[in-house]
């Protein structure tokens, strides 16, 4: 340690360290989980090339030159734009009752005249997927001649993955996790094991317990952060565009922003159940509406300044314009304006109304 | 030190707003403690005990009235105050996963001047739980640990709230060897309880507090001396029904008070051994049959309820008495 450091200070920091340490239950939920969440949803999310479709040729006149053409290499294997195709063949009653139940996705019904119905339902993205597809072989296959030949451009750029969006996002959210359970939980639990009151009544100087307190919610950041940029960058290969500094920047801002909103939500709360409501009457709005999952500017144009108001918003967003654009701390003022003051305005709040017992 | 005052209290008022109008927690209540004694406030739950001692604490502010500690006032040197105060808490959690010396060296980090870590441990005889966690703890080594918080800035004046309540009889004799020897170094300690023997044992003086006052004050042996009597005959007659009245008894030579008490009597005595036998004699020839009888000393359980009327632990008192009446384990810790 510092020699420099007041003992006080220094005390409090390390017993701070060592309680959350020293809970394996704590430090699972805190790195284990956030690493579970992002695995799963990231293997559930890999862009995989399409699979090759399933359909079935209903029985009847004119079915097996449809099988036939259906089944030709080419078909089979799928092309550019197109998936494979695997035929199977039912009676149609059959194969009808098989898509009304979801295990069919295509159904093709040779027509006397030459023709084909195509049964499927329209919503289905891999429906409309494997009738185009099968259109295609069997216009084909009757003869039709495209007008002119595509030459298709790849896009498999790392980055503008599901994976990559995610990965921000979660560090946002473990981030405002780690502010709300880490300073506004654990000091409501002090409060009501008395504990503060107990420090209340010693010369502690108040603002070592704060700086401790803050302290101690900065280094925990480090590995929160580091662990969940490692996950992305070596199992998903997740490109880190910007500068770690920038980053450091941006997460340490975002902190300081939630480490208020903890205080504020502890600052009078007495009971577990009122700063459990506080928490999540504070944490679920920004799970949804901050574009942790999925992108915020799906909400309509009116909810948007409201949600571009909310800190995690500019958390997760300023962080993935540092870790998947790359931009510098100048693009990132207003992101660092908005976060500063949630910071400095909780913080202003809380340490008015905070009571020690 | 000798013969200084430690704490000065004059007509101390503190009014919390209520639901129901204020609620008047302390009511004009003065107090002195002089240096190197161990004072005690007695009283029923609810009495401005906690209340009291929370302003002496500066944990809590006055509505009204003048506090001063250690010659001083917390609204201008707090600071001072808490460098030479120690105080337990009711009951104060400790963080599960911490150790016995961690939190004495966090408790040591806060203070000016204090003592070493190993000697506090050793005054609370808890030396070789020092590496152990606090959720490893006893609720009396706990009690102990809270001590030892207490007393790791080597305070002038400790507060001792409700201090041997839930301990086991080994951590209250360490207990009272840690006040012992703290006044043996002419230091001061304050200590609330609703255990009379406790006050007993411990307090040089204490105050009893009822509803925000002080209602008397002195040594234990002053209170009780007040009741006239040191000894209490408490005997019941079988199957009697109202035609036995205490006045009864009072006439009885040698017996300055009675009083029916629950489904007997109590007489306050001098001389047990020569009223005694009155008693006997006289319930024999009113053919009465005794059906229980035993003495005691006078307690200041007994000096609460001359004053008050009430026992230091019903807190329902009205409630209790519509009851069916089963004796009450009165003298449980004695």
């Amino acid at each position: 340690m510092i020699p420099s450091i007041r003992p006080s200070l220094r005390e409090l920091y390390c017993a701070r360290l060592r309680e959350f340490y020293r809970q394996p239950a704590r430090v699972f939920w805190v790195y284990g989980f956030p690493m579970i969440m992002a695995l799963v949803l990231g293997l559930a999310f890999q862009n995989r090339p399409p699979e090759s479709a399933a359909v079935v040729v209903a029985e009847g006149p004119g079915s097996e030159s449809i099988v036939a053409a259906l089944s030709v290499p080419e078909a089979r294997e799928g092309r550019a734009g197109r998936p494979g195709l695997r035929v199977t063949t039912r009676p149609f009653a059959e194969a009808d009752r098989r898509l009304r139940t979801g295990r069919e996705i295509l159904v093709i019904e040779p027509r006397t005249d030459g023709g084909v119905v195509y049964h499927y339902d329209p919503t289905r993205a891999e429906a409309n997927l494997a009738r185009a597809a099968v259109d295609d072989v069997l216009q084909r296959a009757q003869g039709r001649v495209d007008v002119f030949e595509p030459k298709d451009a790849l896009v498999q750029e790392p980055g503008s993955r599901y994976i990559d969006f995610l990965i921000p996002g979660l560090i946002g959210l473990n981030t405002m996790g780690g502010g709300l359970w880490g300073i506004g939980f654990f000091l409501v639990n002090m409060r009501i094991g008395k504990l503060l009151k107990r420090f209340a009544a010693t010369p502690m100087p108040r603002q070592d317990f704060l700086l401790a307190l803050l302290g101690s919610r900065l280094t925990f950041l480090l590995p929160d952060v580091t662990v969940l940029l490692l996950l992305g960058r070596l199992v998903f290969g997740m490109p880190i565009r910007g500068s770690l500094l920038t980053l450091a920047v941006v997460v340490v801002v975002g902190a300081l922003a939630f480490a208020g909103i903890g205080l504020l939500v502890a600052s009078r709360a007495e009971t577990t159940e009122t700063v459990s409501g506080l928490m999540n009457a504070v944490m679920i709005p920004m799970w949804l509406l901050s574009g942790v999952f999925f992108s915020s500017e799906r909400y309509p144009a009116a909810m948007q300044p409201l949600i571009q108001a909310l800190p995690l918003t500019q958390l997760t967003s300023g962080l993935r314009a540092v870790i998947l654009e790359g931009v510098g701390l100048e693009s990132l003022v207003p992101h660092l304006l908005i976060l500063s003051a949630w910071a400095i305005g909780t913080f202003w709040v809380a340490l008015r109304i905070f009571r020690w017992s | 030190m000798s013969c200084q005052t430690v704490i000065g209290v004059r007509n101390l008022v503190k009014t919390y707003p209520g639901r129901d109008g204020p609620v008047h927690a302390v009511r004009g209540l003065d107090l002195e403690v002089q240096a190197g004694e161990c004072f005690g406030l007695l009283g029923p739950n609810g009495a401005g005990k906690t209340t009291t001692v929370e302003i002496l604490e500066g944990l809590n502010e006055p509505t009204s009235g003048e506090v001063e500690v250690l010659g001083h006032r917390w609204s201008l040197d707090a600071a001072y105050i808490r460098q030479r105060i120690g105080v337990t808490l009711q009951e104060t959690r400790f963080p599960e996963k911490a150790t016995v010396a961690e939190m004495v060296r966090l408790f040591r980090s806060f203070y000016d001047h204090g003592l070493d870590g190993a000697e506090v441990l050793r005054r609370v005889a808890l030396e070789a739980k020092a590496n152990a966690f606090v959720e490893t703890l006893s609720g009396g080594q706990q009690r102990r640990l809270a001590v030892a918080l207490a007393l790791v800035g080597d305070p002038e004046l400790l507060f001792l709230d409700e201090p041997t309540t839930g301990l086991d009889p080994q951590s209250r004799l360490q207990l009272q060897d840690v006040i012992r020897e703290l006044q043996g170094r002419g230091r001061t300690t304050v200590l609330t309880t609703h255990y009379m023997d406790e006050a007993e044992r411990l307090c040089d003086r204490v105050a009893i507090v009822d509803h925000g006052q002080v209602i008397a004050l002195g040594t234990p042996a002053e209170l009780i001396a007040r009741l006239g009597g040191e000894h209490v005959i408490e005997f019941a007659i079988e199957n009697h029904g109202t035609e036995v009245q205490a006045s009864e008894f009072a006439g009885l030579e040698g017996v300055l008070k009675a009083v029916e008490r629950g489904n007997g009597f109590e007489l306050t005595v001098s001389e047990p051994h020569r009223v005694l036998p009155r008693l006997i004699s006289h319930l024999e020839a009113t053919g009465r049959q005794l059906g229980r009888l035993t003495t005691r000393h006078v307690s200041l359980e007994d000096v609460f309820v001359a004053l008050t009327g009430r026992h230091l632990r019903d807190n329902q008192e009205p409630a209790s008495e519509a009851q069916p009446r089963t004796r009450r384990p009165r003298r449980v810790r004695a």
